[in-house]
């Protein structure tokens, strides 16, 4: 999936946007969660996940092509932490596919939308 | 920033009412969701990469009780970061991280 793909889901799903409103809005969510990111300021998601920053200290590694060591100097990361709803609806419970109508909520909602 | 803040900062600059900003916001993350759920990959240019990647099963143990419990394989989310973001994340770094903690919803 690309973000075209995503535009084009907002365009058919949520009405009254044209395509070139519902391109800038999927741009505009993006780029609200970099500028975010950016100020080092972390994002939760319910039912998708948290983006997490990280800072790490000067580690030694070594250069994987020649083995030689270097330094890995400090450095802030970003990690994504998956929902549980997130790890669940990619993990379905076999005992509860039969009533995923009334039981399994995320993936009906999902699908209902 | 939780998702509702998401929703507000976006009602706010695109001069949206909060109730479509929020249809935006759960549509864009109900069609990742549901990219993820059939296997799909998505690829956000300059924000990062996301994919399934297949785990097998194996034994685990419970933490307090040291029993050995079995691992059903599964599948989980992967988020690699894109090269834009990774350097304006690296390049807050005098910034102090916020935004409370880890904790999952």
């Amino acid at each position: 999936m690309t973000k075209a793909e995503i535009v084009q889901s907002l365009y058919a799903k949520v009405g009254g946007f044209s395509r070139k409103e519902s391109a800038d809005m999927v741009d505009l969510v993006f780029e609200m969660m970099k500028e975010t990111l950016g100020r080092g300021e972390k994002i939760k998601v319910s039912g998708f996940g948290n983006f997490v920053l990280r800072d790490k200290r000067q580690r030694p590694g070594r250069n994987p092509q020649t083995g030689d060591p270097i330094k890995i100097s400090e450095r802030r990361v970003l990690t994504f932490k998956a929902s549980q709803i997130l790890k669940q609806t990619l993990n379905p419970r076999e005992d509860e596919m039969p009533q995923a109508n009334a039981g399994a909520a995320p993936i009906a909602i999902a699908q209902g939308s | 920033m939780t998702k509702s803040e998401l929703i507000d900062a976006l009602a706010t600059r695109s001069d949206l009412t909060k109730a479509r900003a929020e249809l935006v916001v759960n549509c864009v993350f109900d069609s990742m969701t549901d990219a993820l759920q059939k296997g799909e990959g998505i690829e956000i240019r300059g924000f990062g990469s996301f994919t399934v990647r297949p785990y097998k099963a194996y034994s685990g143990r419970n933490p307090r009780t040291g029993e050995p419990v079995p691992v059903p394989p599964k599948r989980l989310p992967f988020f690699k970061v894109g090269k834009d973001l990774k350097e304006i994340v690296n390049s807050s770094r005098h910034l102090a991280i916020t935004g409370g903690d880890d904790s999952d919803d």
